[in-house]
């Protein structure tokens, strides 16, 4: 064994190399020569490099400089520590993992459609303020907010965000983070259902190649059940194999007679998606949900990559404006409000998360190998996020802004036909004819691209843009539907594991009342609260679909909302941490993340909530819908006085979930608050409620790439460990 | 040449790891290899056994997949 090898406390500072001093001057140089580009060019076309170069800059000397101080001095991360992966190992939840390995993992959990969705509706600002948001947000706020969550997750043996609200802040916290977390969950997962239906409603091509990923994954699941026990590459890669067919066999399906067959309405679409929401939740994870991950994870990856070298290779221009006067009349068509708050509600996954939270609080914090892993890990991982996101911004950037807006816009405002369509466009102060939203239907083989909101097919048209520019190959029609898959695919995956995650939730409350409930392979159980997860969101999914007004118009700021709610939770437990901890100094490395994110939700909540503007408030928007109703008018976009009751029914609900989130947040921070005071007056009376402290006898690099001290510390445990077996 | 070779040979081998780690692949070799050192004469689960053992597993703890 390695006992007698001993992880020695990191060398005291000296000077830097010059050869370091050199490489990061000239990041640094290139970074802001980037930003300069991106932020005065005026009135002339720049090209999509120039943000990712300033992106990519900015987040390596994050990287470097700041996400390291916050590891030394705020955290005071301690390899000679042993991480809950080797004190409490047990080879299934708690195990020492390769950190590459765990990155891997961490990023794979962390990164879905959030960072796909919201960049795309949140270029109706222009490219200039999500840029900003994305790479400012991510270096203060989501990172850290990643990082230091799985660090104080992980100092307690990778305790849960709830636990730990519970402990730190007390029982108001603990219940309203459980009830935040549960009906955020709900939202998102039916904002996320919502963007599948809006890009597969009317498409044969795009339903039929998302419907064969169910037999693929049932294929799969048994394959990898009985033929081939634990061989996932081969089965993935099978797998990816008859994805790829089906998305060439959807081309031909639309030409065929059986196009009809997988022409569906949104209302059948949503029907599917709760029953298959249901199924899925209730069959064994083998079945479905395992290889379905599989299958999306080495999508995931394997867009990103291909995305980022289509970059390269087609040097796209911005078609976008830099900012456009939507950010500040705030009436864009996409959603409403201004600049402030809403591009920062609008854009969460990406800039910053409370969702990654409880994946930082989760798996990862037991598998960690060493405590200095938590910045490459937590927040190395949400820099690639927020990679992604940038390019989901550049993609929404490069088409064309009258065809971006003819595609977003709600259906009820852009009509029923091409011509009005091309109208409505040019009411917000843009062209585009008839004929061009036609070629553009006809390019990528859909029978039309008008009012396809949601984000998902914008991002679709950008990439195939990008994907047939810089490859050449393929032609524009596959790499949508391409796009179209890889974006309903892992949607679909977060759909599965959510309505999992939200039954065991539910059960585990649930059993707290009546016993059976708690056990979670009791069918009745487990049957009742698939069912009540699947009908809360699928109520909303519903309601979205069938909104006069436009359901992702309607719900995206919601979800955002709850997103963002969700990080307040977040950063409150470990300012809380912090300043218990006798750390007060530092408080503000996670304080004022907070205090900006709490200023954002609240202001949107407030204005969503007590806006006398219809198209902003939901209230004003209610009222406004009721006084006609009751007068017996309609008003457009309603077509009937069923369109009118609804539209007062879902903002009704909208706006008092708005309120009651807003509510959430106040009570969180504000008993939090209390807490923090009372451990500053008494600074006796606050007890640890990390893990002691254990003696690591692992040697494992803290970075990406072993430094020479490491390598050779690594070097003389595998000695150790060869002389001790002999 | 050869050490182009050599250095393309070594980064595929990098890959294949890195692909066999992540995938979980290797998570039986680890089991197998955790048995023998804490004891040699213990019955080993056979792969399959293994496997769907660790698929059930997954049944009683979901994985939070985010947005």
């Amino acid at each position: 064994m390695v006992d007698t090898v001993r992880t020695e406390p990191a060398p005291p500072r000296g000077r830097p190399p010059l050869r370091s001093i050199v490489i990061w001057t000239l990041v640094a140089v290139v970074g802001a020569v980037a930003w300069g580009v991106v932020a005065l060019t005026r009135g002339e076309e720049i090209s999509a490099l120039w943000l990712l170069a300033a992106a990519l800059g900015s987040y390596a000397i994050a990287y470097r400089f700041y996400a390291r101080f916050i590891a030394r001095r705020v955290l005071k991360v301690d390899d000679t520590r042993a991480t809950p992966a080797e004190t409490l190992r047990n080879d299934t939840d708690y195990q020492p993992t390769d950190r590459r390995v765990l990155f891997g993992h961490h990023f794979a959990a962390i990164a879905g459609a959030g960072p796909l969705v919201g960049p795309v509706l949140a270029a109706q600002m222009g490219y200039l303020p999500g840029t900003l948001w994305i790479v400012v947000g991510v270096i203060f706020a989501g990172a850290v907010q990643d990082m230091v969550v799985l660090f104080f997750s992980m100092r307690r043996n990778g305790k849960s965000l709830g636990q730990m609200a519970r402990e730190e802040i007390g029982l108001v916290g603990g219940v309203a983070a459980l009830i935040g977390v549960f009906t955020i969950m709900i939202i998102l997962l039916a904002v996320l259902a919502l963007v599948v239906v809006n890009a597969l409603a009317h498409s044969a091509w795009g339903t039929f190649s998302i419907a064969m990923t169910i037999p693929i994954a049932l294929f799969m699941g048994f394959y990898l059940r009985t033929m081939r026990p634990g061989r996932v590459i081969e089965t993935s890669i099978i797998g990816v194999g008859l994805l790829l067919l089906a998305i060439v066999g959807g081309g031909w399906v639309q030409d065929s007679s059986w196009a009809d067959t997988f022409t569906l309405s949104p209302e059948s679409l949503v029907l599917a998606l709760v029953i298959y929401g249901f199924v899925a939740s209730v069959l064994p994870v083998w079945m479905l949900l395992a290889p379905r991950d599989y299958l999306s994870t080495f999508m995931k990856i394997g867009t990103i990559i291909l995305l980022a070298v289509g970059l390269l290779l087609a040097r796209p221009v911005l078609q976008n404006e830099a900012l456009t006067d939507f950010a500040s009349s705030g009436d864009g068509p996409v959603f409403a409000g201004s600049l402030f708050p809403f591009v920062f509600i609008t854009i969460a996954c990406g800039a910053l998360s409370g969702f990654h939270a409880l994946i930082a609080s989760g798996t990862t914090p037991k598998l960690i190998e060493k405590e200095s892993q938590v910045r490459m890990i937590g927040y190395g991982g949400m820099l690639m996020e927020s990679f992604v996101a940038i390019s989901a911004l550049i993609a929404a950037s490069v088409i064309d802004p009258g065809l971006y807006y003819a595609m977003n816009a709600p259906a009820g405002f852009l009509g029923d036909s091409l011509e009005s369509a091309s109208q409505a466009v040019a009411g917000l102060g843009f062209a585009i004819t008839p004929d061009q939203l036609a070629a553009a239907a006809a390019a990528v083989e859909e029978s039309t691209l008008v009012a396809r909101t949601g984000g998902a097919p914008t991002l679709a048209v950008g990439m195939s843009q990008i994907f047939t520019d810089g490859f050449g190959a393929g032609g524009q029609a596959f790499w949508y539907h391409f796009a179209i898959m890889f974006e309903a695919l892992f949607i679909l995956t977060t759909v599965d594991a959510g309505t999992r995650v939200g039954r065991f939730m539910l059960q585990d409350t649930l059993g707290n009342v009546w016993k059976p409930m708690r056990d979670v392979s009791w069918k009745p159980g487990l049957w009742v609260t698939s069912a009540l997860v699947v009908g809360a969101w699928g109520y909303f999914l519903y309601a979205g679909v069938t909104d006069p007004l436009g359901g992702i118009n309607q719900l995206f700021p919601l979800f955002g909302i709850a997103n963002q709610l969700l990080a307040a939770i977040a950063l409150t437990v470990a300012t809380t941490i912090l300043v218990k901890s006798g750390r007060l100094k530092w408080a503000w490395v996670t304080g004022i993340p907070l205090l900006w994110d709490a200023a954002v939700t609240l202001t949107a909540s407030w204005q969503k909530v007590f806006s006398d503007d219809p198209t902003l408030g939901f209230f004003a928007q209610r009222d406004r819908f009721s006084e006609a109703l009751d007068n017996g008018e309609i008003l457009p976009p309603a077509r009937s006085l069923e369109d009118m009751e609804q539209v007062v029914t879902n903002s009704t609900v909208d706006g008092v979930l708005a309120a009651f989130f807003a509510l959430l947040v106040v009570i969180i921070i504000a008993d939090a608050a209390r807490v923090c005071i009372q451990a500053l007056r008494n600074p006796s009376s606050v007890s640890t409620t990390e893990a002691p402290y254990v003696r690591s006898a692992i040697v494992a690099p803290s970075g990406l790439i072993p430094t020479r001290a490491e390598r050779e510390l690594m070097a003389a445990a595998a000695r150790g460990e060869r002389d001790g077996d002999g | 040449m050869s050490a182009a070779l050599a250095a393309v040979g070594r980064a595929a081998a990098g890959m294949w790891w890195y692909l066999r780690e992540v995938s979980g692949e290797t998570a039986y070799d680890r089991y197998v290899e955790h048995c023998r050192r804490h004891d040699a004469a213990a019955r080993v689960l056979s792969r399959r056994e293994f496997e769907r053992r660790r698929q059930d597993d997954r049944d009683r703890s979901p994985q939070q997949r985010c947005c």
